[in-house]
């Protein structure tokens, strides 16, 4: 998957560093660091990360092999438009 | 008055059946595709990029990337939607027929368009001396490619790390660096890191976090040769001071440089300045007039703004690079009624020696400065910059927070230095200092936003062409 983070917006609340600490990472008490391409078991973890971002200010994108893997309920109903991006 | 409008139906035409073009295939031109997909254009998109790679973000390169834990290769980015474009890539566009309404591509192809976004963006300045900048393990960094050769050159393990320019990026470089245990040297022309861009009061305390990080911190001296070994690699600097510094990795970190020389001749108005354009991101022609099918958006572009004096401003920042891409869209595809002013308040970040850097305004303009909350020894705090009796800018230090607070304050030109005294203790005292900016006329690497005045009572930010 493909994750942007608009930086400008963050603001260090750091909730993506608790729920997907693979992928963001705080680097001191305020700057973010992530994988901008991060592995497709880290989906999860990564979504979550995304609805609980105080500013909404990251933006994933899922390719094909992100629904491929370990398809849930909700992954089957978002994967309808392949790439659904948010 | 809908009837009005659509009178002659060129609008709902190019909605149905136009075409397109966008150069420049990164963040503003990415962006731009997807919102006019979003607006409903229906017609022919193409997208011309001189990089071989699909868009990919920058700001990772000189952080994640170098640290290690990102790969400069993985940096595309998200898309918001399917644009259903026909990707030019790795080939530059070379010239612009405005008459015939067509571009020129480095390999001979034409591509025609009834509207054109430019977002070409900019390029590392490079070292001066071909020769020597083309020694082996001299760096710059801006594209994926230089992202890739600086990380490869970094795992091999260099006895030292030279860094030219403290800029953002250079100081970020010098960070990454340190923090992998490299020896690094940054010199520096002006008389602190950060200094064109937040003053020297702010380049002060950035000064201390090179110098406490462990870097050989070198002020107001120029790189004079570059020095190779007969197998073309570079194994040390000479200094204007006289010193010599050996270092295996030399990464050249001078600023940027506008890629408008493919438009020389066009009779669009664009030159080493960038491309002026209207408020609404429509591309002036060299006689000043505007043109009603050339848009510009991001780096590459400079455009009055009516919170900053109607100076024409070139904003170096990512997010001016998508907000600039998303209103020259919706123009592209609006009637004049319905077009938007583009009047973002410049922001950016940058995260050095563990430390968040953010500002919003425009600092260059600001001559006074006081810091409101938290105390520059700590390096946690936040300076407001004050012009003419007003808020201009403000910059934290891990202090991000504030910040849309302060952003009203510039977007409201409320008083400086501003009026509540009791938001925090203040170690530094409530008495503005001067905010201490270079004179802009001494070269040195370029602050990331580039003011143009044209009133002789406005502060003087004289261009300086680089001699190139």
């Amino acid at each position: 998957m493909r994750l942007v983070v608009d930086l400008n917006r963050c603001q260090g609340y750091a909730q993506c560093a608790f729920l997907a600490p693979d992928v963001f990472a705080m680097h001191g008490d305020e700057s973010l660091l992530y994988n901008p391409e991060a592995a497709a078991e880290q989906r999860e973890n990564v979504e979550r990360a995304v609805a609980a971002c105080p500013v909404g200010a990251i933006l994933l994108e899922l390719t094909d092999e992100d629904m491929k893997h370990v398809p849930t309920p909700d992954a089957v109903a978002g994967a309808a438009g392949s790439g659904g991006a948010r | 008055m809908t009837a009005q409008r659509s009178r002659d139906g060129a609008l709902e035409h190019l909605k149905r059946e136009g075409r397109i073009v966008v150069v420049g295939a990164s963040l503003a031109g990415l962006r731009a595709a997807e919102t006019m997909r979003e607006k409903g254009f229906a017609g022919s998109l193409t997208m011309i990029g001189d990089e071989p790679y699909e868009p990919y973000d920058r700001p990772p390169l000189s952080k994640q990337v170098l640290l290690g834990n990102a790969v400069a290769q993985h940096t595309a980015l998200p898309r918001r939607r399917a644009i259903d474009a026909d990707w030019r890539l790795g080939v530059p566009a070379t010239g612009l027929d405005m008459a015939a309404r067509r571009v020129r591509l480095g390999n001979g192809d034409e591509v025609e368009y009834d509207r054109l976004l430019i977002a070409t963006g900019v390029r590392a300045r490079p070292w001066p001396n071909e020769e020597e900048g083309a020694l082996q393990g001299v760096f710059v960094l801006r594209t994926r490619d230089d992202g890739e050769g600086l990380q490869r050159a970094l795992a091999a393990g260099p006895r030292r790390v030279l860094v030219i320019g403290a800029g953002f990026t250079g100081s970020e470089i010098a960070s990454a660096c340190r923090e992998r245990g490299f020896d690094v040297t940054v010199a520096e022309r002006g008389s602190a890191p950060l200094v064109g861009a937040l003053g020297g009061v702010i380049g002060e305390v950035a000064a201390e976090m090179h110098r406490e990080n462990g870097v050989d911190l070198r002020t107001g001296v120029m790189v004079t040769r570059l020095e190779g070994d007969p197998a073309g690699r570079v194994r040390a600097a000479h200094l204007s001071d006289g010193s010599t510094i050996e270092a295996d990795v030399v990464v050249v970190s001078l600023g940027a440089q506008r890629n408008t020389e493919w438009l020389t001749g066009s009779g669009l108005g664009a030159g080493p300045r960038g491309i002026a354009c209207d408020a609404g991101c429509r591309a002036f022609d060299i006689r000043g007039i505007v043109t009603d099918d050339i848009y510009v958006a991001g780096d590459v572009a400079r455009s009055p703004h009516a919170l900053f004096g109607y100076q024409f401003l070139s904003l170096e920042h990512w997010g001016n690079a998508v907000a600039q891409a998303d209103t020259a869209a919706h123009n592209m595809l609006s009637e004049s009624a319905d077009r938007r002013p583009h009047l973002w308040v410049p922001a950016f970040w940058s995260s050095q020696f563990g430390v968040n850097i953010k500002s919003v305004g425009v600092p260059p303009m600001g001559t006074e400065l006081l810091v409101m909350q938290g105390s520059l020894t700590e390096r946690r705090f936040v300076a407001v910059y004050g012009y003419q009796g007003r808020v201009i800018a403000a910059v934290t230090f891990d202090n991000c927070r504030w910040l849309p607070f302060y952003e009203h304050q510039i977007e409201t030109t409320a008083p400086f230095p501003p009026p509540f005294t009791t938001v925090d203790r203040r170690p530094e005292g409530n008495k503005p200092v001067p905010a201490d900016f270079p004179d802009p006329s001494i070269p040195s690497h370029g602050p990331t936003i580039t003011l143009s005045g044209y009133s002789p009572a406005d502060r003087k930010m004289t261009f300086t062409p680089a001699r190139h």
